[in-house]
């Protein structure tokens, strides 16, 4: 029996976590959460669209397929993603494009060095799970920079009218407001980076160890995909921040009308 | 006689599809201290900021000499147009990093003629800006707008969070600024205030200026109350 077949759980395996479900409908009914419903909800639904994606991935990242399936498939994902941010975050001005752009550029740029130099061949077994780290992690550094941005210009809006009746333009005005909700938007993902192996073990690395690959080659895949995750963070963060303002600003240099939010 | 200092023509201005000024047709004349004056909610503010483009009418022609303000670089017109507004918006840092944010290539010298221009003391030049006074930080934000040497200045209710002593002297300071050939319109819906400050008075109320039936009848009900 070798390392792969000792991490194949398999269908009884699966039957058997659902335990775990049993034990969270069990509290939320002790509790009176009224959360039973939604629990199996998401459970049935989560391994439905597993499935899905499982037996479509078993096309894609077969060796005999073309690699542009599995460029597709990300070109899809990044899709996918600027409307899931849409979802989350409907009143920012804009978003579902402003999402694409900015998910788009950090995927190119990150895949780009990934594939590109080499750390890992073009094959849609490498492609498809590592643009996935990547835009997976997008979703939530592009709602969280956008809602910042229009918070901190909301609230702030008398000191950027100050500034704009100064004269000075509206790059300039909103600089010190748009840096802040920048700084904020990258800080949650400096602290994860900074966490990483001290409180949790990131899923990539466990997957691996859990597939028996020697824990040391685990970390070294690990460590290059958070350097990945930090660039396409900030990359994403930055390209929000530059599109999103303009968005919130006229020609002639007024703060439009602003919806506060709740970042 | 030359143009007006400013010309609203038939100005209309909906905000959210809320009427806020209604087909308002005025001239402000380009000497004193014009106050514009009308109760709470009246659409005064927002003559204020079209006159200096932070907000534009969905109908008719604002001019400041006698000039479209849509054909002037709106960069350009609001430093000839400066603005003070209702609640002093200190910037981080000293009364000099402040004085700056409106020049970063003032000298010294510049930004000691703006403080006295706004009636402080040069020794203010170093103080915290968030350790000022109500009053202290609204003459600051005047030296602020003074940097840039406007033609005109528009003073949103500048003393309505300032206490009584505070609030003359900055009366003192903007007759002072009007002597020296500096026009202003000042916002207000004290009645005494303009008795006290104003060259010429225009009557706002509901989003349209005054008839002079309407006009008397507020100054009456005002003073009765």
């Amino acid at each position: 029996m070798n390392a792969m077949d000792d991490a194949a759980i398999g269908w009884g395996g699966l039957t058997l976590s659902l335990i775990l479900v049993a034990v969270a409908v069990g509290l939320s009914v002790w509790q009176g959460l009224r959360l039973e419903r939604e629990m199996l909800w998401a459970c049935g639904r989560a391994i439905a669209q597993l499935l899905a994606v499982g037996y479509l991935l078993v096309l894609v990242v077969d060796e005999d397929a073309p690699v542009i399936w599995a460029w597709l498939w990300v070109v899809a994902m990044v899709v996918f993603a600027a409307v899931t941010v849409r979802r989350r975050a409907p009143e920012i001005p804009d978003i579902t494009r402003l999402a694409a752009l900015a998910i788009a550029a950090s995927a190119a740029i990150s895949l780009l060095v990934v594939f590109g130099l080499g750390v890992y061949p073009n094959v849609g077994r490498a492609v498809v799970p590592i643009a996935g780290m990547m835009i997976g992690n997008s979703i939530g550094s592009v709602v969280v920079a956008a809602r910042r941005i229009v918070g901190e210009l909301a609230d702030r809006r008398p000191e950027v009218e100050a500034r704009l009746a100064l004269g000075q333009p509206w790059q300039e005005a909103s600089k010190p407001f748009v840096r802040s909700a920048l700084r904020t938007a990258l800080t949650s993902q400096l602290e994860s980076t900074k966490a990483v192996g001290l409180v949790f073990l990131p899923g990539a690395m466990t997957g691996l160890i859990l597939a028996g690959v020697d824990p040391v080659d685990a970390v070294l895949v690990q460590a290059a995909i958070m350097y990945l995750i930090l660039g396409c963070v900030a990359t994403n963060v930055v390209v929000i921040g530059l599109g999103l303002t303009r968005r919130l600003f006229t020609p002639d240099h007024r703060l439009v009308r602003l919806a506060r939010t709740t970042a | 006689m030359g143009a007006p200092l400013f010309e609203l023509d038939g100005v209309s201005l909906e905000i959210d599809d809320r009427r806020i000024l209604r087909d308002i047709s005025l001239a402000v004349s380009d000497d004193g201290i014009t106050v514009l004056l009308g109760p709470s909610g009246a659409g005064k503010t927002m003559i204020l900021r079209l006159l200096n483009r932070l907000e534009v009418p969905t109908a008719g022609v604002v001019r400041f000499r006698g000039e479209p303000v849509t054909s002037i670089d709106p960069l350009a017109l609001r430093r000839r147009v400066g603005m003070v507004f209702q609640r002093p918006a200190p910037f981080p840092g000293t009364v000099r990093d402040n004085l700056r944010v409106a020049d970063p290539a003032a000298t010294d010298d510049a930004l000691l003629a703006a403080l006295s221009g706004a009636g402080l003391p040069p020794v203010f030049l170093d103080r915290p800006a968030d350790d000022l006074s109500g009053g202290e930080s609204q003459r600051m934000c005047l030296a602020r707008t003074l940097v840039t040497r406007p033609e005109v200045l528009l003073m949103d209710e500048p003393t309505s969070a300032l206490d009584p002593d505070a609030r003359r002297r900055l009366e003192r300071t903007a007759r002072d600024l009007a002597t020296e050939g500096r026009p202003l319109v000042w916002v207000t819906h004290d009645l005494e205030q303009a008795d006290r400050l104003a060259d010429d008075v225009l009557v706002v109320i509901d989003g349209r200026v005054a008839s002079a039936e309407e006009r008397d009848r507020f100054l009456k009900e005002d003073h009765g109350g």
